[in-house]
């Protein structure tokens, strides 16, 4: 079966067809951003640097990393630090909290989404990115506590009962032992969330709407209502938007794939 | 355990809230509120939107189910084959699924147009009797929606079944082949039930991901024309906050809660019953 005969020529074809149409809208996302504007349609880039200023798209990049890596950084922490008790302890109350975190599993964030916006306009934390972190942190830590659990529970607990039994305390055991040995779940935790995050359109439509402070796809999304008509522009916005994701995945492309993959096999 | 305050501040507290608001007839503003039972889910069932978004979100929620596994399916076991391209291909097809949707959204708004690429492709090659007003056709416009969100995520699919795929032994396979199955029985006797976890996670996430659609669709249509492509989340987001509905908008976001905990907690049944939770 592992010859390369005339089928697989005949398969490997129609796939590379099918590759090239998916591409296809992206490749017109590409061209187009070049294109020059009026009479002069050489190829240029002045679009990117008239979308960069017009879309204020460094400040938004600015706003979108900075809620993406404190987003992440506390969810990886607070998250990892919860199941480990959650894998290791078999009493009651570990089931109970167990359970109330796959029930966030449940709830689409659609129901919590306007009563959490009330909160945070008494909090006055509306128009802050803090308010998008403390939302996507609580959000998003049921499933990463999901990952953490089932990959601790295949762990062997030896490695951190030799520590213990070293003399290590039970915190440095957690830090320099078990932390290090979730590194392959911690990678997928790592690129679901933040893949999430920053693609994220409603939350900050709404928490963050009517400031300066704007994530990369409300500030798209407020830049293409402006400048419908001048597409070569906005197109380049859009590429901008998207460069960050796009070179991380592809350096990383295996990692991102199987942290996809695999993430969701729990 | 700092995680669990976060969690219940962010998503378990609101959701309670939520779900008791829908029972009020609260504005958003006052404090004073008056207990309504089921007033809203009332006003929502005679509500000719709700009742179309309702009905959208749940055509949507199927027809990318369907569509969308069965091409992340074929993807898959295209990439999965002994082709030379594979590792370049599957990272075509998955690149997708990693842009902004709001950014493929205006993408594909702009292809969509009267005047767009893919009018001027069918023109081009002689089918001018297949141009159309993609996304401002009333009979057209949620499906012109629906096949971006396909094209988007199914790479992601894909991903998925090819896990599973590359999970299974490939002596039983070749077993298999070796008692003379074809590549259609070998596939549908051998490959599919071993699938099945896989199978499983993909029909979860795409109904899902399905019911709670938004992005996509407030950035191509805003719902319209005329309400045929409103979805739950699109009524929620304007009725919320555009007409500061917040109680009716509420129910809905209560409808649309108990829509998904019903399918996942079916799927995931089947998911254990298959053997595939773990």
């Amino acid at each position: 079966m592992n010859r390369y005969t005339w089928r697989t020529a005949g398969l490997e074809a129609a796939m590379i067809l099918a590759a090239l149409a998916f591409a296809f809208p992206v490749y017109i996302l590409l061209s187009l951003s070049l294109r020059g504007t009026g009479d002069d349609p050489s190829l240029t880039f002045a679009n990117y640097g008239d979308a960069w200023q017009q879309a204020n798209l460094g400040s938004a990049l600015l706003t979108s990393g900075f809620v993406t890596v404190c987003s992440v950084a506390l969810v990886v922490v607070l998250s990892a630090m919860a199941a480990y008790p959650l894998a290791r302890s078999t009493r009651a109350w570990s089931k109970a909290v167990f359970l109330l975190f796959m029930l966030g599993l449940l709830l689409p964030f659609q129901l919590a989404l306007i009563p959490l916006y009330q909160t945070m306009r008494d909090l006055g934390l509306l128009g802050n990115p803090i308010a998008l972190v403390i939302f996507y942190t609580g959000l998003q830590t049921p499933f990463s506590v999901f990952l953490y659990t089932g990959f601790l529970r295949a762990l062997d607990p030896g490695y951190e009962e030799a520590a213990l039994i070293d003399g290590c305390g039970p915190l440095r055991a957690f830090f320099s032992v078990v932390l290090p040995l979730m590194r392959p779940i911690t990678g997928t935790v790592v690129i679901l969330n933040a893949i999430f995050v920053w693609n994220d359109f409603l939350t900050p439509l709404l928490y963050l709407s009517g400031t300066e402070q704007q994530t990369v796809p409300v500030a798209l999304f407020g830049f293409v209502g402006q400048y419908v008509s001048r597409w070569p522009m906005v197109f380049a916005g859009l590429v901008i938007g998207i460069a960050p994701v796009l070179v991380v995945y592809l350096a990383m492309q295996k990692r991102v794939i199987q942290g996809f993959a695999g993430g969701l096999k729990g | 355990m700092p995680a669990l305050a976060f969690f219940a501040f962010a998503a378990l507290v609101p959701s309670i809230q939520g779900a008791g608001y829908a029972f009020t007839d609260w504005d958003g503003i006052s404090p004073e509120l008056t207990f309504v039972g089921l007033e809203n889910f009332r006003e929502l069932l005679e509500d000719e939107t709700a009742r179309s978004a309702l009905l959208n979100t749940v055509l949507v929620a199927a027809a990318i189910t369907v569509v969308q596994n069965a091409i992340g399916l074929l993807l898959a076991l295209g990439v999965h084959a002994r082709i030379k391209s594979r590792n370049v291909l599957r990272v075509f097809f998955f690149a997708p699924a990693v842009i902004t949707p709001v950014v493929t959204a205006y993408l594909w708004k702009y292809l969509y147009a009267p005047e767009g690429s893919i009018n001027a492709l069918l023109g081009a090659v002689g089918l001018t009797s297949w141009q159309q007003d993609w996304l401002g056709d009333a009979d057209l416009a949620l499906w012109s929606v629906v096949a971006v969100v396909i094209w988007q995520f199914a790479g992601y699919s894909m991903v998925i079944f090819l896990a599973g795929l590359q999970s299974i032994p490939q002596e039983v396979v070749e077993a298999a082949a070796l008692d003379g199955t074809g590549p259609v029985s070998r596939f549908w006797y051998v490959t599919r039930p071993m699938l099945s976890p896989a199978m499983t996670i993909n029909l979860m996430l795409s109904v899902i991901g399905g019911l709670k659609l938004f992005d996509q669709v407030w950035v191509m249509t805003q719902g319209g024309p005329g309400g045929e492509t409103d979805t739950m989340s699109t009524v929620i987001y304007r009725q919320a906050f555009q007409f500061n509905e917040f109680a009716y908008s509420i129910a809905m976001a209560v409808v649309l809660t108990v829509l998904v905990a019903v399918i996942s907690s079916v799927q995931y049944r089947g998911l254990n019953r298959s053997g595939g939770a773990k």
